[in-house]
């Protein structure tokens, strides 16, 4: 289905059936009808329908992938901050080191960065984060910026398109996490670019064909592409 | 209290290793300043300005009361800020905490160091009665250098100030004999014009505002402050919000038209060379004069 127009939708407004439809991220199902949790942005994936919202904070699911900073390390755990409303525990066992107790802070201290993924979210909004996955680790150098988190699927794009266009272009590694926080490495050029390009998403968020105009923007903008 | 990754200083040392700033700014470069004035009806003078997205909002206030038994012949300056939660996620609610207290000091030291409002003229019988002056600064939003936009929005709200000398005298507070007090001490003209209206007691009794001029508050030449941090051994003025955060030091200087510094605050633990502060000062000169044309402008001097 092709919509004309991105639908933004109010909390408890019907969206559907819950017969032909799923309930997605942002959405909630009563009495057979999907209804919204948020002033936000009406998404359909397939027969899912999901809700961005137009602002807020991050709300961890397990699974997602997130840049989150060290704010405490502890005796055999740290505390992270995803941007969540809570901090998020990173117990001993679920980091890839063998560390002894007491002895975490040689491992990651107060301000570093890790790429985590959330591991559980219990009812009370109690977080655990892991490193335990296949390309989780510490990071160094390079430059953390941090966006709206409803954004992350407008600089994602569909399939990944948009945002393998800014590595295409910008010629930076790029890792952007499910919490709205964007880890940039490369030349200082090519990181201008890939700022210069998030900033339009950014304001553009809401229209449509913006892969094609951000992909313009970096033509103009980009020295040589591979 | 939200941990600044330390990612953040080395990309920004390692852009000012280049020569570059994170926003693409010359190391002395301003962000965009804009000055709007008179946007609080209830207030005596107010001003709002913004530095690249720092926004904050001035209102002056003013009152009749006794001096300070130490200085009997000068009115009263009160400076207040105040970080609403508001402006950013780490301004918390309840009483003025150390940065809020630092910003209100070191806007209220610009104003009084510097002269600028004119206290012994605030003085209408000395030991009993003089102007008191409020300056309330609020911040609407913190996008890094709250210091210039605090003392930039006091300077204009001070210089669009109107003095509410008929509400004071509608109200009791202020009567004939005083006012003609007054002008004997200051000789302002625009006083004795006041109290020797010929329908002066009418126009106070029927709260015919308009009818007579209003009195600007007694001014002398404005200092700009300039605010500068540095970041592992790199200069910046005018911080933004990442650069304030990430500063090892920060140094604020107010300098006037004559070129001559008039008040200074160096803050954070960090430390400046010689050579460093008087890059800082150059360059405080420097922006202080762009700031003051654009406020002139703005003003209508």
């Amino acid at each position: 289905m092709e919509q004309k127009m991105r639908r933004v939708v109010i909390p408890s407004q019907c969206l559907g059936d819950a017969g032909p439809f799923k309930a997605g991220r942002g959405t909630f199902t009563e009495a057979g009808k999907i209804y919204s949790e948020h002033l936000g942005i009406l998404n359909q994936e397939g027969d899912v329908l999901q809700v961005i919202p137009l602002k807020g904070r991050y709300n961890p699911i397990p699974g997602d992938f997130v840049i989150g900073i060290v704010l405490e390390a502890m005796q055999s755990s740290w505390l992270i901050d995803i941007n969540a409303p809570y901090p998020a525990v990173l117990h001993v066992n679920e980091a890839p080191w063998e560390v002894e107790f007491g002895d975490t802070a040689r491992y990651l201290n107060t301000g570093d960065s890790v790429l985590a993924k959330v591991l559980s979210v219990d009812e009370s909004k109690k977080l655990q984060v892991t490193l335990n996955d296949r390309n989780l680790y510490k990071i160094k150098g390079g430059n953390i910026l941090e966006v709206d988190p409803s954004i992350v699927p407008r600089i994602i794009g569909k399939k990944g398109s948009m945002i393998a266009n800014i590595k295409k272009y910008s010629r930076c590694r790029i890792f952007v996490g499910q919490n709205g926080r964007i880890w940039i490495d490369g030349p200082v050029d090519g990181i201008d670019l890939v700022l210069l390009a998030i900033n339009k998403i950014e304001s553009e968020a809401i229209s449509y064909g913006l892969t094609d105009r951000v992909e313009e923007l970096l033509k103009q903008h980009a020295k040589d592409v591979r | 209290m939200t941990v600044i990754p330390l990612l953040k200083k080395e990309y920004v040392t390692k852009l000012g290793e280049e020569g570059k700033r994170v926003d693409g700014r010359a190391f002395d470069e301003f962000r965009q300043i804009t000055i709007e004035t008179n946007c609080v009806n209830k207030a005596e003078g107010s001003a709002l300005v913004k530095i690249g997205n720092t926004q904050v909002i001035v209102g002056i206030k003013m009152d009749l009361g006794e001096p300070f038994p130490d200085t009997p012949d000068c009115g009263v300056l009160s400076t207040a800020a105040e970080l609403i939660p508001l402006a950013s996620p780490d301004f918390e609610a309840g009483p003025p905490q150390r940065d809020a207290i630092e910003l209100a000091r070191v806007v209220d030291r610009g104003v009084r160091e510097s002269e600028v409002v004119d206290i012994h003229k605030l003085v209408i019988t000395p030991g009993e009665k003089v102007w008191i002056v409020f300056i309330d600064i609020h911040i609407l939003d913190y996008d890094g250098n709250l210091f210039d936009a605090a003392s930039l929005g006091a300077l204009a709200a001070l210089l669009t100030t109107k003095m509410p000398i008929l509400r004071m005298m509608e109200s009791g507070a202020l009567v004939k004999k005083d006012l003609e007090a007054w002008y004997n001490r200051t000789h302002i003209e625009e006083i004795r014009e006041i109290y020797s209206h010929p329908d002066i007691d009418e126009i106070v009794a029927k709260k015919k505002k308009g009818t007579v001029k209003n009195i600007r508050l007694p001014m002398t030449e404005p200092p700009i402050s300039c605010t500068a941090v540095k970041i592992s051994n790199f200069v910046f003025f005018d911080p933004s919000l990442d650069e304030d955060e990430l500063a090892d030091a920060r140094l604020t200087v107010a300098t006037d038209a004559n070129g001559d510094i008039r008040a200074m605050q160096k803050g954070l633990a960090g430390s400046f060379s010689k050579e460093e502060i008087q890059n800082v000062i150059q360059g405080a000169l420097e922006n202080g004069r762009k700031i003051r044309e654009q406020l002139f402008t703005k003003i209508g001097k």
